[in-house]
């Protein structure tokens, strides 16, 4: 996850000025007790059929009830989406599948609980919201037999009812997504701001968050070209390998002559490619409705209030106030992956303790990774390291290893731990002294460095350190050498 | 008129003070089916064993001087579309055949906690849907008044049960007329309440934005007392009102005194001159009891039967979409899934539903949306506000229930527009979520029962209950 959510990695440009144009629907099941519409159990993993009741089964006579804490996420997400929240009613969207009970789903139409909002992506990118509207989940369907895993040519098909009725939110971009590198950092921060709301556990590999990626290319200030919904998209990288296989296969199909088809098509993440699932001509036609057995959903402003009160602050706004802090960009990847961890709190209370902000950001990147949103070690031990190698009291090596003992340890004292493994940083004329020697002793190195061969400082550095047992500030020796070498 | 059986309030509190037992009226009513039951077919189900065992729980607990319900010891019966708990429910189609719900309805619980004995499952039209009971799967049901003729339907079961003694009282459901209509044709009191008064959840859905579940009985006061017991707020029922149960027994005796009655300016042709006569005599007997007659117009009416035609099979394509043979029901196994589901859905439904689920199928479709579903609901609307406008002029209104006795069996069966034209008085109330009720006036062609009509606003049932009592005082 780390990786998507930092800073963007210039993916390679389409050829011949094409663009890419890129709209993702998002599932995410929100994180309830029970179910949208009755009492069963939402939990993952249980025993098959066994979360299950009349709503859940649509059996005769059975009717939804709405879950008033799946509403109230519902809003959290939707306000931390900067959506507007409005008065919403529910339609049955109908077809048959083993794994849909009534033969219908029931899902926001046209009046959608969310709608109109935005998300921001480094650069200053803003990405529309469309809608974030509420629905139920189906059963999962096992086909057993035949070769593909897919219901055709499968022997039987055993269907799973666990799922059915768990409250969904699909949120819908605008067509905003210019690459794939935008959509995965779309999907990476939806995920953060689902788990900082306490909307979902946002998990891909549970099928808690689930894509589908609508791609079209043209050429630019072009109308947008006919797009393909693109299913089975499994995890962010896979969103980004989908994106960038799809745009080039329509790019290729549009300048061999032919023409896009709108059509489902499914991700096969072993081949990596795309192929068709159904065309536009044999879609179901859901004959869309207003669900009877519902009524109008109409929250009073005051709760909304009260849910936009308790709202925690979002990673964007988290990140921005640690890079003030510590003086990073706040597109930077460290402040990215601290936060996504939680650990800005914690950065801050080593700065609170005194401690140098920039460097506890660096020490907590690197060294806490295995550590939650709270660390082990005192902040204020972590704030005394900074300050010791921000008086070259230790070398940046040192307290690295100071650090990795602490983090070890769960805890400890820096000053004691660097007393008793003789820590202590060179002055610089013994630094110079055993810069000499060293140039003395490596001239075949020294000559490659002078003559512009970066590589060959390593060897003299290691040379150095060696010589230092490690005391010698790394920095300290690289500008001594540089300074020789421009003499 | 002389009612030739008990009623419910007469058996309740002839039960209740020790003057009989429950056992000892269970008896009497098993004793009619027995007797008769073969030539009605009423039932799909009758429930002797846990009928014998309920009563004798009812007589144990007045013996022991435990506090017991207000229809401790009523026989009813169920209309076979309302779910009972480990008791086979069918909605009369071959496709449920056999299907025992998990669960009882809200109203059957109800039921259950004032004390009533359920003592069947009632025969109807398949799903619902039907004015005369002869789409039943199971085969028609006859009207113990003249059994070559219809009960009316879809509810003509329950209909049936009441009107030949089997029960006391009995539950039905109305989506377009399917409690007033046989009510009228059997010559009983039925009810079709607001929209939302009584709970829908447990009950098997045909159109669910149109059916209500109501009683039928023999006397005004009975009905009273069985909506008091089954109304009111219902958490599982999302679309339940909120509204505490007005209460009805209390307000029977307030008479019609200033009240103002709607007389339809324009009444549709095609009634018999007979109902009409019985409509003329029911205007009387209201005025003399110091009502005014009032002329009020609806002017959408004659869409309304159009724009139920329309909505209610939306509805109900949707609604018995479940019915795939995956989960419960009839299956019939072909070599996947797709054949499965037709094969399935073509054995289990009968001619009228697959009629119905075609034609709200088409209804909704992409392309046809706005000119067929979409227009039946501004119809909704229309009806709404021509209702709004009338009772601006008048508390209620009364019009024919039916605007035939009930017709010999057979006699509409191959054209079903004409069996559709059956409800064109009830299918307003439906369409706009009030509440009416059909109260039995005399008798019209060959001696048979004819019903009135009573409409009244959302949540008008104390004045419609005066008014109903009132007629019912005058017959």
């Amino acid at each position: 996850m780390s990786n998507a959510s930092s800073a963007p990695q210039h993916s390679s440009d389409l050829p011949n000025g094409w663009e890419m144009v890129v709209g993702l629907e998002v599932h995410v099941e929100l994180d309830t007790k029970t179910k949208l519409f009755s009492a069963s159990p939402n939990h993952f993993g249980d025993e098959p059929n066994t979360n299950i009741d009349p709503v859940t089964l649509g059996l005769p006579g059975a009717l939804p009830v709405l879950n008033k804490h799946a509403v109230e996420l519902a809003i959290r997400l939707g306000l931390a989406l900067n959506c507007t929240v409005q008065p919403s009613t529910f339609h049955r969207k109908n077809y048959f599948y083993q794994d849909m009970p009534k033969a219908y789903q029931i899902s926001q139409y046209d009046q959608p609980i969310n709608i109109d909002g935005y998300m921001m992506l480094p650069g200053d990118v803003r990405i529309g919201i469309e809608r974030a509207h509420l629905e139920e989940d189906t059963g999962k369907s096992t086909h057993i037999g035949g070769t593909s895993g897919r219901i055709h040519g499968s022997d039987y098909s055993l269907v799973d009812f666990n799922r059915a009725g768990v409250p969904l939110v699909e949120i819908v971009s605008r067509p905003d997504i210019r690459n794939s590198d935008q959509a995965r950092q779309y999907v990476a921060e939806l995920r953060s701001i689902l788990l900082a709301v306490g909307a979902s556990d946002a998990k891909m590999e549970e099928g808690s968050m689930r894509c589908d990626v609508n791609v079209s290319v043209r050429k630019p200030g072009a109308p947008f070209g006919t797009r393909c919904e693109i299913k089975n998209v499994n995890s962010i990288r896979a969103v980004g390998k989908a994106i960038d296989y799809e745009a080039r296969r329509q790019i290729d199909v549009l300048e061999s002559g032919g023409t896009i088809r709108q059509e489902t098509r499914h991700w096969d993440d072993g081949e990596g490619r795309t192929h068709t699932l159904r065309t536009k001509e044999d879609a179901d036609d859901y004959r869309y409705f207003l669900e009877p057995d519902l009524v109008l959903l109409d929250p009073d402003q005051e709760w909304i209030e009260s849910i936009r009160a308790s709202l925690p602050m979002l990673p964007a706004a988290r990140r921005a106030q640690l890079a003030a802090l510590t003086g990073a960009n706040k597109e930077s990847e460290s402040v990215y992956v601290i936060v996504e961890r939680g650990q800005d709190d914690y950065v801050s209370a080593v700065a609170q303790a005194g401690g140098d902000a920039a460097r506890a950001l660096v020490y907590v990147q690197q060294a806490f990774a295995e550590e939650g949103a709270t660390p082990k070690v005192a902040a204020s031990d972590i704030a005394t390291l900074t300050q010791m190698e921000r008086d070259a009291k230790v070398t940046a090596t040192q307290a690295k290893t100071i650090l990795s003992e602490m983090v070890a340890n769960g805890g400890g004292d820096p000053v004691a731990i660097a007393a008793a493994k003789g820590f202590e940083a060179l002055d610089t004329s013994a630094v110079e002294a055993m810069v000499d020697a060293a140039i003395a002793q490596q001239a075949d190195a020294w000559a490659k460095y002078c003559a512009g061969e970066e590589k060959a400082m390593g060897a003299l550095v290691g040379a150095i350190m060696k010589a230092s047992q490690g005391k010698a500030d790394g920095k300290v020796v690289t500008a001594i050498l540089q300074a020789r070498r421009a003499k | 008129m002389t009612k030739p059986f008990a009623t419910v309030v007469d058996i309740a509190a002839d039960i209740a003070s020790g003057k009989t037992s429950a056992v000892e009226v269970l008896e009497q009513h098993l004793a009619r089916i027995t007797e008769r039951e073969s030539d009605i077919h009423a039932f799909n189900l009758v429930t002797t064993e846990q009928a014998r065992a309920t009563a004798q729980q009812v007589d144990a607990d007045i013996k022991a001087g435990k506090p017991v319900g207000p229809l401790a010891g009523v026989p009813v019966a169920l209309k076979d579309n309302m779910c009972t708990r480990g008791i086979e429910t069918t909605c009369s189609s071959k496709i449920l055949e056999g299907w025992k719900p998990p669960y009882d309805a809200t109203v059957v619980t109800r039921l259950q906690q004032a004390g009533a004995v359920m003592v069947g499952k009632t025969n109807l039209d398949e799903f619902a849907m039907g004015s005369s009971t002869e789409n039943s799967a199971f085969g028609p049901t006859k009207n113990p008044l003249d059994t070559s003729r219809v009960p009316g339907g879809s509810s003509g079961g329950s209909a049936a049960a009441v009107a030949a003694g089997f029960a006391a009282a009995s539950l039905g459901s109305d989506t377009g007329g399917s409690i007033r209509q046989p009510a009228s044709l059997c010559g009983l009191v039925g009810v079709k309440p607001t929209y939302g008064l009584v709970s829908r959840q447990g009950i098997v859905a045909f159109a669910s934005s149109l059916d209500q579940v109501g009683p039928f009985t023999h006397t005004v006061a009975d009905a009273a007392l069985m909506m008091e017991v089954i109304g009111g707020h219902d958490p599982l029922d999302s679309t339940s009102l909120s509204q505490p149960m007005p209460s009805l027994t209390s307000v029977l005796g307030q008479g019609v005194k200033g009240m103002r009655i709607g007389r339809l300016a324009d009444m549709p042709d095609g009634c018999e001159p007979e109902v009409l006569a019985r409509m003329d005599a029911a205007y009387a007997a209201l005025q003399a009891a110091g009502a005014t007659i009032v002329d009020i117009s609806l002017p959408s009416l004659s869409y309304c039967l159009t724009a139920y035609y329309l909505v209610a099979p939306a509805e109900a394509s949707s609604n018995l979409a479940r019915y795939d043979g995956v989960r419960y029901g009839l299956r019939v196994e072909t070599g996947d899934l797709h054949s499965m589901y037709g094969a399935t859905r073509a054995a289990g439904f009968g001619a009228e539903v697959k009629r119905r689920i075609m034609l709200g199928t088409y209804a909704l479709s992409a392309g046809y949306f706005d000119a067929y579903y979409g227009k039946a609901l501004k119809v909704r609307r229309l009806i709404a506000n021509d209702f709004a406008a009338a009772y601006e002029k008048c508390d209620v209104i009364l019009t024919p229930t039916s605007p035939t006795v009930a017709f010999p069996l057979g006699d509409k069966t191959s054209d079903p527009l004409t069996m559709y034209l059956c409800d064109i008085f009830t299918i307003p109330t439906n369409l706009a979520g009030h509440a009416a009720m059909s109260v039995p006036f005399g008798t019209g062609a060959y001696n048979m029962p004819v019903g009135v009509q009573v409409l009244a606003p959302a949540l008008g049932e104390q004045t419609l209950f005066r008014v109903a009592a009132e007629l019912e005082r005058a017959s």
